[in-house]
């Protein structure tokens, strides 16, 4: 039965079918309830990562759509405002629910039009996407007791641009405390995965939501500019790259529009001597490969205790060589594609720029595709704080391997950097774990573990890493006028 | 096929004494519980179909240590099984043999007869299985019945409150006598009864321990108490083997035991083996299943996979 060549156990492919996922050949920009052609007719294609093929044509919202979007949801606000947050809160609890009935076409669809793999958009995404809506669902009729005064207001008219690493994740944690605090929405996915959030549009007509409360927007950086500068949105909320980010606050700046930004990073993941080395490896893999290290919270800089720096390299690197690449749809990968061709070249040209200062690189064999944007998981040894792979994001499968001494070195390397988003501590001393995550200037720390996310817990940023705290009941406070 | 090196090898210096041996014990890493349960249920994940599931079928087959251990053993059951054990699936003869058949002392001599020619192994429990409970005198003179029998394999269980009283030299002491009982003749698997050792911290020093003291084979549990093998203990135990021989060169097998009944369950481990230890212990000399019901699901299975139908439990043999 078995091939008479298998000397080993080589597994079988095991994809997941694409069946389950009818993409249109276009669709439109979905606008007070329906989907509608540009104003100016323009259109952009959307294509798979993994395979390069063109998945569908869709609308690009320009001006004249952005400010038709920002009036439908003026226009949606009074009346869904004025509901009682019981009322809100039946409508998000049936979004999360219709989530959970499509969660399987979601994670497909995701996984196609992003590159992840299978196994991470049904495992982590999807149910996280679920869970938001039902978090947030259930704060909608106790916005009195969050602790932000006795009759919290929302805002208004909440424009919201998103990146392509998370792409229906980063929608749910926009979206929902925006509509269960009362705002309504105009939200702009990235050019690269429009899919999810389209699909989501979907889910809001199949729930019954009222027209004009969700508004999607696909479009490029001037589509998100225009949404940001729009006089009429009350509270702009951005997740991407620092550059960007920079940028909005600067075109916000004077108005009395509410901002959070979430932004870059470049988390130290802290490996002290006494650590549990099996499961800290699991965590340093899951820290800086998972979504192909498109994570801004990834863990891209290892500290490691010089002292134990060759034990857990070895260890390190033959966990890498078991990671298995390739097609994203099948369920047994775990390195699916990297999101789009400018991604990739950004991440081969600081990986190049890191050999030339001197840092050394290092892959596991691995074959990757012929077609599609590929990068084989990389670590790099002899990194200092000097190297451009020690401070600039890299934002893909690369991970910079540094030592330290003592506790105090790994703080102050970890903190030396013009990020602060998140940190990881391995140690199994418990006083060491709380006297080290006091010090750490991280928006979330994680300790023996890594990038764990729950709607419970606030996200967010120090230093260039952002501003304002997304999920939990910190998460309200960024859509309603705190008095 | 490579053996176990009986040679010293540079960790001896540690069980010059007990406080020498306990410093060595807790000073390997640490076990995060919850981390270690995330990875192997995330194991647990990876989808296995076609080839790669007929391929890893006929292994766990061929990995089975069938088992009877009950007070009411006959030798007309044990005949039974040994039958079984040599050709599993009677309407299938292209199916491979299990890896042995496992029995007490006072049934190897039967065990050996059934199974004459064959290759398949037979194993016996020893030193006043399950308890363990008995002066060293009892224990010894229970392995030497069995290994005098004509046992291939010995599996003896630990002292698990000496080991729990934190008194390690007395667990390894007794595991070096019964290797030098077994001699060459069998080979040794060391039961923990990791149910019974209750942190991960401690399953751990257990197979270190067990491996210093030259088991042959590590194996998780009896069959006999509440919590037997688990993908997460095995998993342990497959990152202690593979770090043994990376510091010493010595290769030991992992046999999870009690517990584990259906073919999924069986190819989760396989999995955990494969992305753990490494093919180097996909093999029935490196890694075993002790399991009774077992077989009969894995049959049931691999005549699902020949046949495109699901045949039923009468269409495999009752023990």
């Amino acid at each position: 039965m078995a091939p008479a060549s298998a000397s080993a156990f080589e597994y079988a492919p095991a994809p997941e079918s694409r069946s389950v996922v009818d993409i249109a050949p276009s669709y439109g920009l979905f606008i007070d309830g329906e989907f509608v052609e540009a104003a100016d007719g323009k259109v952009f294609k959307t294509v798979s990562p993994s395979t390069e093929e063109v998945l569908s044509e869709i609308a690009q919202a320009g001006e004249a759509d952005v400010d038709r979007a920002v009036g439908a949801a003026r226009k949606a606000f009074e009346k869904w405002s004025a509901l009682p947050g019981s009322e809100r809160a039946k409508y998000l609890f049936r979004i999360a629910r219709i989530i959970q009935e499509r969660s399987r076409e979601l994670a497909v669809l995701e996984t196609l039009d992003n590159g992840k793999p299978i196994k991470e958009t049904r495992d982590a995404d999807l149910p996280l996407v679920a869970a938001h809506f039902f978090y947030y669902a259930g704060w909608a009729d106790k916005l009195e007791h969050a602790g932000f005064g006795a009759s919290p207001r929302p805002l208004g008219v909440a424009g919201q641009v998103i990146p392509w690493n998370f792409p229906l994740l980063m929608l749910a944690w926009k979206i929902a405390p925006a509509l269960a605090t009362g705002n309504t929405v105009v939200l702009k996915p990235a050019e690269t995965t429009p899919l999810s959030a389209l699909f989501f549009a979907d889910v809001c007509r199949q729930a019954g939501l009222p027209k004009g409360v969700v508004n999607i927007l696909p479009g490029y950086g001037d589509t998100g500019a225009a949404l940001v500068a729009h006089p009429d949105v009350n509270k702009v909320a951005f997740t991407g790259s620092t550059a960007v980010g920079k940028e909005i606050a600067r075109t916000v700046a004077g108005t009395r529009k509410k901002l959070t930004l979430e932004l870059g990073g470049k988390g130290a993941n802290i490996v002290f001597d006494d650590a549990p080395i099996d499961q800290a490896v699991e965590g340093i893999v899951n820290g800086i490969f998972f979504n192909q290290g498109q994570v801004c919270c990834a863990g891209s800089r290892l500290l490691v205790q010089e002292s134990i720096q060759d034990e857990l390299l070895d260890s390190l690197k033959r966990r890498l060589s078991t990671l298995r690449l390739g097609d994203p749809l099948d369920k047994n990968t775990d390195i699916g594609a990297i999101n789009s061709a400018e991604q990739l070249s950004r991440i081969t040209s600081l990986v190049e720029k890191g050999a030339a200062e001197g840092a050394e690189p290092w892959s596991p064999e691995c074959e990757l595709p012929s077609s599609g944007y590929w990068f084989a998981p990389t670590l790099f040894t002899n990194v200092t704080q000097a190297h451009t792979i020690a401070r600039d994001e890299i934002f893909g499968p690369v991970l910079s391997v540094l030592t330290f001494r003592t506790p105090d070195e790994a703080v102050a390397k970890a903190n030396n950097t013009q990020y602060g988003l998140s940190a990881g501590i391995w140690t199994e001393k418990g006083s060491r774990i709380l006297a080290v995550a006091g010090k750490l200037r991280a928006g979330v720390v994680w300790s023996n573990t890594f990038n764990k996310f729950d709607p419970t817990s606030p996200f967010g940023g120090y230093k260039e890493s952002g501003f304002g705290r997304e999920g939990g009941r910190h998460g309200l406070e960024a859509y309603l006028d705190v008095r | 096929m490579p053996t176990t090196a009986s040679a010293a090898h540079p960790l001896t210096d540690v069980t010059a004494s007990d406080s020498s041996l306990r410093r060595f014990l807790h000073g390997l890493p640490g076990v995060d519980a919850v981390g270690l349960e995330a990875r192997a249920a995330s194991l647990g994940t990876r989808s296995i179909k076609t080839t790669a599931k007929a391929y890893a079928i006929d292994l766990a087959i061929s990995m089975v240590d069938l088992t009877t251990l009950e007070g009411a053993d006959t030798p007309g059951k044990v005949r039974a099984l040994g039958a079984k054990a040599v050709r599993p699936d009677p309407t299938d003869r292209t199916s491979p043999a299990t890896a042995a058949v496992c029995v007490y002392p006072d049934m190897v001599a039967v065990a050996k007869e059934a199974v004459a020619g064959s290759g398949v192994k037979v194993a016996s429990v020893a030193t006043a299985f399950p308890a363990g409970r008995a002066a060293l005198d009892v224990k010894l003179a229970d392995v030497r019945d069995a290994v005098a029998a004509g046992a291939d394999e010995v599996d003896m269980v630990i002292d698990r409150g000496a080991f729990l009283a934190g008194r390690y030299l007395k667990v390894y002491d007794e595991i070096v006598a019964v290797r030098e009982v077994c001699g060459t003749a069998a080979r040794l698997k060391v039961i923990f009864e990791t149910g019974e050792l209750s942190t991960y911290d401690n399953i751990r020093r257990a197979s270190w321990l067990g491996m210093l003291a030259g088991a042959d084979f590590i194996k998780t549990s009896t069959g006999k108490v509440a919590v037997n093998a688990t993908p997460a203990n095995a998993l342990l135990m497959l990152e202690a083997v593979r770090d043994f021989r990376a510091q010493t060169g010595v290769q030991v097998g992992v046999k999870p035991a009690g517990g584990i009944r259906t073919t999924k369950d069986a190819i989760k481990f396989l999995v955990l083996v494969n992305e753990t230890a490494g093919e180097d212990w996909l093999d029935n000399h490196w890694f075993r299943f002790g399991a009774s019901s077992l077989l009969n699901d894995l049959l049931m299975q691999r005549q699902k996979l020949a046949t495109g139908r699901y045949s039923g439990p009468d269409y495999v043999t009752v023990d």
